[in-house]
């Protein structure tokens, strides 16, 4: 087990030194920083050459891919174009907000996925599962800013029912969260419920299942205690790894909503060519989503001892 | 089957094969689903002709600004029959305009992507070693980033425009095309039909080309169907976040983009109409790609 974590870990480890060099070589593509932070008329040639330098910029590409990953192992992006502050600095101020509207996008994904799912699966080839077959199609094919745009023309200017700009004051804020965490999880219920779904099917078709049925248990405790409990590994692996996916794929959400949150600072950052937040950000969501698959693996290795082998 | 070599007696009758060629294909074509076919099909359509179909010059002012033209329903003109934008410009022109600049994208962006991500998945499987572990090294990194957030990054990187945003549709969808399509070749490549080449001493590229491209089309086609409807939506979020095709030239996502501002003022058909549009042609893409992948799939058929 452990040579298997050990092994993981690496190959993790490569795949984020892959992306840094990603990453390195198209910000290199895209030209001089410093001449985007000076990109008004009337700037000065050595104003550009002083921040260039500042930057390291002059140097060799080795060496500056060298500053470059020291900088990422110790979260530091630079200082934001526009802000002046560190870039770290504002996204660990951004960072809980997206983990708010993530847990309620979370929520909304777990609250319409599983149990359709769950029916689907049970009620297979019945009208059940064309509603489930139509959500999951109309979550993978509606974009999140449309479901954004049409619940905020329904439900915040004609009726008026919950508030679609800015966070709030308070977690549980309902009034502000509604809306955009339903547009962020609408998204996610789809894949979710084509999980549960299959997953389901599958431990429904086992034999200990049909032991349960001709014991004569009530089909309530055959579904929830006997078939979700086994199917609802991957289900869960899958809402947990949406979970921090949604983190960071909330940039159109959070700009219909003006939500504070990371997707806004990505935002801003792209709106005005502030580089090194953009940069950033981004950086920050690989670590996350590889951090997140290292975990993932690690566990599925815990649970299941054929794929400490075959890896 | 390397010197297949068709004899003359047997040209006469090709016209015959042809036609039973084509009879085939007619077929499949019948038995796609009807709904999402005519919804592209009508898409396509409305691409093509779209100077003769639209009333208006789609970029110019066609109404006092400060008017804002409402839709028909409301009381407003024929000539405009979803009313106009907030530069007097007119919304059905615009949309009908706006699918020519959503298809050219979403379309050839997929085609490049599937080009190069079923060559290199191909390179991948076949060869093996060295250039197995550079390329898959990439799909791994690059699947490790969200395709909006890293589509997002690109178009900070690179100026704006629509060839840009075409290859940053490549950049980002290859990697897809490519896993699947190793792992297919990796099965492929133990059947008897390459070990027989490979004894007979076909050069390697000729095998990856002739033998086992035409049989990893099948999943590139589905894969191709069931890309274009996320590109569709990849170009239509860019665009809407502003960093897309920029705007006079009009697409679904800036024209959403612009909507966004007026949503207080009760024009609702600036923003239902692309968002209605952009959501037809991704489910019309996306039930095709799901009827392709069970046609294609012999023992996905019968579930």
């Amino acid at each position: 087990m452990q040579v298997f974590i050990i092994r993981r870990f690496f190959s993790s480890l490569v795949t984020l030194w892959i992306l840094s060099m990603i990453i390195f070589a198209l910000i290199r593509t895209s030209g001089n920083p410093a001449e985007l932070l000076y990109d008004y008329p009337g700037a000065r040639q050595e104003d550009i050459d002083r921040q260039t330098a500042a930057w390291g910029l002059d140097k060799s590409w080795p060496e500056q891919y060298g500053a470059f990953v020291w900088n990422i192992v110790r979260f530091d992006y630079g200082q934001s174009f526009q802000y002046g502050v560190d870039v770290r600095t504002l996204y660990f101020d951004r960072l809980p907000n997206s983990l708010q509207l993530a847990f309620f996008a979370f929520l909304v994904s777990v609250i319409i996925g599983i149990p359709l799912g769950i029916m689907s699966a049970v009620r297979v080839n019945t009208w059940w599962d064309s509603v489930g077959k139509l959500v999951a199609l109309l979550g993978l094919s509606i974009p999140s800013f449309f479901v954004a745009l049409l619940l905020v023309l329904v439900f915040g200017v004609k009726l008026e029912w919950f508030s679609f700009l800015g966070r709030g004051d308070s977690f549980w804020d309902l009034k502000h969260l509604t809306l955009p965490a339903f547009s962020l999880g609408w998204f996610f219920s789809g894949a979710l419920l084509r999980v549960t779904r299959s997953s389901m099917l599958e431990v429904l078709g086992s034999e200990y299942i049909k032991l349960a049925r001709l014991k004569g248990l009530p089909e309530t405790t055959v579904i929830v205690k006997h078939a979700f409990k086994n199917a609802f590994i991957p289900v869960l692996t899958l809402a947990a790894v949406n979970l921090v996916v949604s983190i960071n794929v909330a940039v159109v959400v959070e700009v219909v909503f003006s939500w504070p949150g990371i997707g806004r600072l990505l935002f801003d950052g792209l709106v005005n060519r502030d580089f090194p937040l953009v940069q950033g950000v981004v950086l920050m969501a690989g670590l996350m989503i590889v951090a997140t698959n290292f975990v993932v693996d690690v566990l599925y290795g815990y649970l299941d001892p054929r794929i400490r082998i075959t890896r | 089957m390397e010197s297949e070599q068709i004899p003359v007696g047997e040209l006469l009758v090709a016209p015959g094969r042809v036609s039973s060629l084509a009879k085939k294909s007619w077929g499949f074509a019948l038995e796609a689903p009807k709904l999402p076919t005519l919804i592209l099909l009508f898409v396509v359509f409305v691409a093509v002709f779209a100077p003769l179909l639209a009333p208006h010059d789609p970029e110019s002012t066609v109404k006092p600004v400060q008017i804002f033209g409402p839709p028909v329903y409301s009381g407003g003109e024929w000539t405009t029959p979803l009313g106009t934008d907030f530069q007097g410009r007119d919304i059905f022109s615009r949309l009908i305009f706006g699918a020519r600049t959503s298809l050219i994208i979403g379309l050839l962006g997929t085609v490049f992507a599937g080009a190069i991500g079923v060559s290199l998945g191909i390179i991948s499987g076949y060869l093996g070693g060295f250039w197995d572990q550079v390329i898959m090294r990439v799909v791994d990194a690059k699947l490790a980033l969200p395709s909006l957030v890293f589509g997002i990054f690109l178009a900070a990187t690179f100026s704006p425009g629509l060839w840009t945003i075409i290859l940053i549709l490549v950049i980002v969808f290859w990697t897809r095309y490519a896993r699947v399509i190793r792992g297919e070749v990796l099965s492929l490549r133990e059947r008897d039909f390459v070990k027989l080449a490979e004894v007979n001493g076909v050069s390697a590229i000729r095998i990856m080309f002739k033998h086992i491209l035409p049989n990893v089309t099948n999943t590139a086609m589905v894969l191709f169907s069931l890309t274009v409807g996320v590109s569709v939506i990849l170009e239509a979020s860019l665009s809407f976040l502003g960093v897309g095709v920029p705007p006079p030239t009009p697409t679904w996502g800036n024209m959403l983009a612009e909507a966004r501002p007026t949503l207080i003022s009760e024009r609702w058909t600036l923003t239902v109409a692309p968002g209605l549009c952009i959501m037809l042609l991704v489910l019309a893409a996306n039930l095709l790609g799901d009827w392709l992948r069970v046609r294609m799939d012999p023992q996905l058929r019968n579930r």
